[in-house]
């Protein structure tokens, strides 16, 4: 499969990385480089085999239902590039 | 020479009060003083004031006799880890001025056997890379050079480089590493040092800045293989907050070095014999399966059909898990942030200006594989040739105890070398990564030099959760090939 530009502006803005136009033909190119190499696994006959999720050297467990964590929002929020007391801040999203 | 020592070495020497911690730190905060601007192996180098305090803590505890394992020992840091405080990030724009509130799972592990931290070594930007030259704070210099052509810089491998650098110069005694598709081991080779990705599961992956989820794992980086084993104990351990952890019973890995390896079973897998691999790695690889035929062991061959595969399914999964996982950076919660009008264009300002080109790049394949009409094609196929690949691993383990491989298809190259097309620089991976696709643990141990005066690693690969027979081969590879050089530039050359 190739990419054509137009796909690449669509992963692009999916993605959130906001790229300039003269950038998105580079972008493309690059990726299709790739995925010319990766299209090698088409030959590989996976007919029957389940997919395999993590590494399942370990089965998930269940803890108990009770807090082990939290009351830190002041060091979680002194992470952040800008706040506002209590909040994080965005730009208005709702006119 | 108090920066050429093993850990082992110095944690006997402490012991035995030859020396105090304080004055092993010092030794290493000059050595990081005079090589540092060379090498760029550290982000960040702590204050001197804090490392010597932390030396004079573990001093006390030999004094009162309640020294842990990693006590007084000077190390390095990957500037992956998470540590309170102290800033941490990723070598990207994105977390240049990121200090957490938290402290990694394995960094809390090894401030709790006594470690001291010398300060946060450089990578590749979160971890993607395999020279270390996607850093946003420049790229480390191996302090290893081409004989007689000291001008050119090589690149120490990645993304673990600033760990491999600073522990082949003797700018720390050992270095945590993390490994996704061979970031402890190819790095290893290249400085000429011991690295060890342990199975998944082994060490808690909270903490460290995430790349690729199923694939993550970290690991001890040291100048030999007990050293490997005594730094594991310290790092790894069942921990509640990452549901993949482990809850085995962690062994005193050191011990298992040094133990015979008479009678076990080595396979050498046929697909790693690549079209056009260098002689010299060839060569080397011969000379590992002799010195354990020569320690007692018993060589077969095995094969594992899907090995070809490896790296292609890799370059799915793991962009696809890195996606997902750096969607995070979003200029709200942390990191950068590039203001603009809307919430949208705050994303990919931001986005755009604190990722670097090889993360973007792996940001927008993942987005694609994952992406409605090519999941099936891309994503569930790589997951599904995955599950081959383990398969080819558990077959292989019915019949031997480990695989011995080269650890990477050449020496250190050059800056620069390898640079315009990406399949050449992911190729550097080939052998690395079908363990981690895997699980499996794998050490690479130096073993000698090409005629370039450059050092060559082998790759011991084990079943899950036998990490102690791996270092038991690795030892047995390491004693027999008395690997003693150092690299041009270290902290004891012209002193």
């Amino acid at each position: 499969m190739s990419l054509d530009l137009a796909t690449t502006r669509r992963i692009a803005k999916l993605a959130r990385i906001g790229l300039e136009e003269n950038e998105l033909e580079a972008t493309r190119q690059k990726l299709n480089g790739i995925l010319g190499w990766i299209d090698q696994l088409a030959e590989v006959d996976v007919t029957g085999v389940p997919p395999m999720v993590g590494t399942e050297t370990e089965t998930l467990r269940q803890r108990e239902d009770r807090v082990t964590d939290g009351n830190c929002r002041d060091a979680l929020l002194a992470c952040a590039p800008e706040t506002s007391g209590p909040f994080y801040t965005v730009p208005k999203v709702v006119e | 020479m108090l920066t050429g020592l093993t850990l082992t070495e110095a944690r006997a020497g402490l012991a035995a009060r030859k020396f105090s911690a304080r004055e092993l730190a010092q030794a290493h905060l000059d050595a990081i003083g005079r090589l540092n601007t060379t090498l760029n192996a550290y982000i960040t180098v702590l204050p001197e004031a804090d490392v010597l305090a932390s030396a004079d803590a573990a001093d006390a505890r030999y004094a009162a006799g309640t020294a842990g394992i990693m006590d007084g020992l000077p190390i390095g840091v990957k500037d992956l880890f998470c540590t309170k405080g102290v800033r941490t990030t990723a070598a990207s724009k994105m977390l240049a001025d990121f200090v957490p509130s938290y402290e990694s799972t394995v960094t809390a592990n090894l401030l709790n056997a006594g470690a001291v931290f010398l300060g946060k070594t450089n990578l590749d930007e979160f971890a993607m890379g395999s020279a270390n030259i996607n850093s946003a704070f420049g790229p480390t210099t191996n302090p290893w050079k081409r004989t007689g052509d000291e001008a050119t810089a090589l690149v120490p491998g990645g993304s673990s480089g600033g760990s491999s650098a600073a522990v082949a110069a003797g700018m720390a005694l050992a270095a945590t590493g993390t490994d996704t598709g061979g970031s402890i081991r190819q790095p290893a080779a290249y400085c000429g040092i011991v690295g060890l990705k342990p199975t998944y599961g082994r060490c808690s992956r909270w903490g460290t800045i995430a790349f690729a989820s199923s694939l993550d794992q970290a690991g001890p980086m040291t100048r030999s293989v007990a050293d490997a084993g005594l730094m594991l104990e310290a790092m790894a351990g069942f921990d509640a907050r990452d549901s993949t952890s482990s809850n085995r019973p962690v062994p005193e890995f050191h011990k298992a070095v040094g133990k015979s390896v008479k009678g076990l079973r080595v396979g050498i897998p046929a697909e790693y014999r690549a079209p056009g691999l260098p002689a010299e790695i060839v060569a080397m690889w011969e000379q590992g399966i002799a010195w354990l035929k020569a320690a007692g062991c018993e060589v077969v061959d095995v094969s594992l059909p899907h090995t070809r595969y490896g790296l292609t399914t890799y370059y799915i999964i793991a962009p696809a898990e890195c996606s997902s996982n750096l969607a995070r950076y979003d200029g709200v919660r942390f990191g950068l942030r590039k203001d603009a009008p809307s919430l949208d264009g705050v994303y990919e300002a931001t986005r755009a200006a604190g990722f670097g080109q090889e993360v973007r790049n792996r940001i927008l394949m993942g987005t694609y594989v994952l992406s409605a009409g090519y999941y099936d094609a891309y994503y569930l196929k790589a997951q599904k040739v995955r599950t081959l690949i383990k398969r080819d691993f558990e077959n292989a383990f019915e019949n031997v105890d480990v695989l011995l491989t080269p650890t990477a298809p050449s020496a250190a190259f050059a800056q620069g070398e390898n640079m315009d097309d990406p399949v050449q620089m992911y190729l550097n991976d080939i052998f690395t990564v079908p363990a981690s696709m895997a699980g499996v643990p794998a050490l690479s141990v130096p073993v000698g030099l090409n005629d370039a005066g450059l050092p060559l690693g082998l790759q011991v690969i084990g079943r899950h959760f036998d990490e102690e027979t791996v270092l038991s081969i690795g030892g047995a590879l390491e004693a027999a090939a008395g690997f003693t050089h150092t690299p041009s530039i270290h902290a004891g050359a012209g002193a």
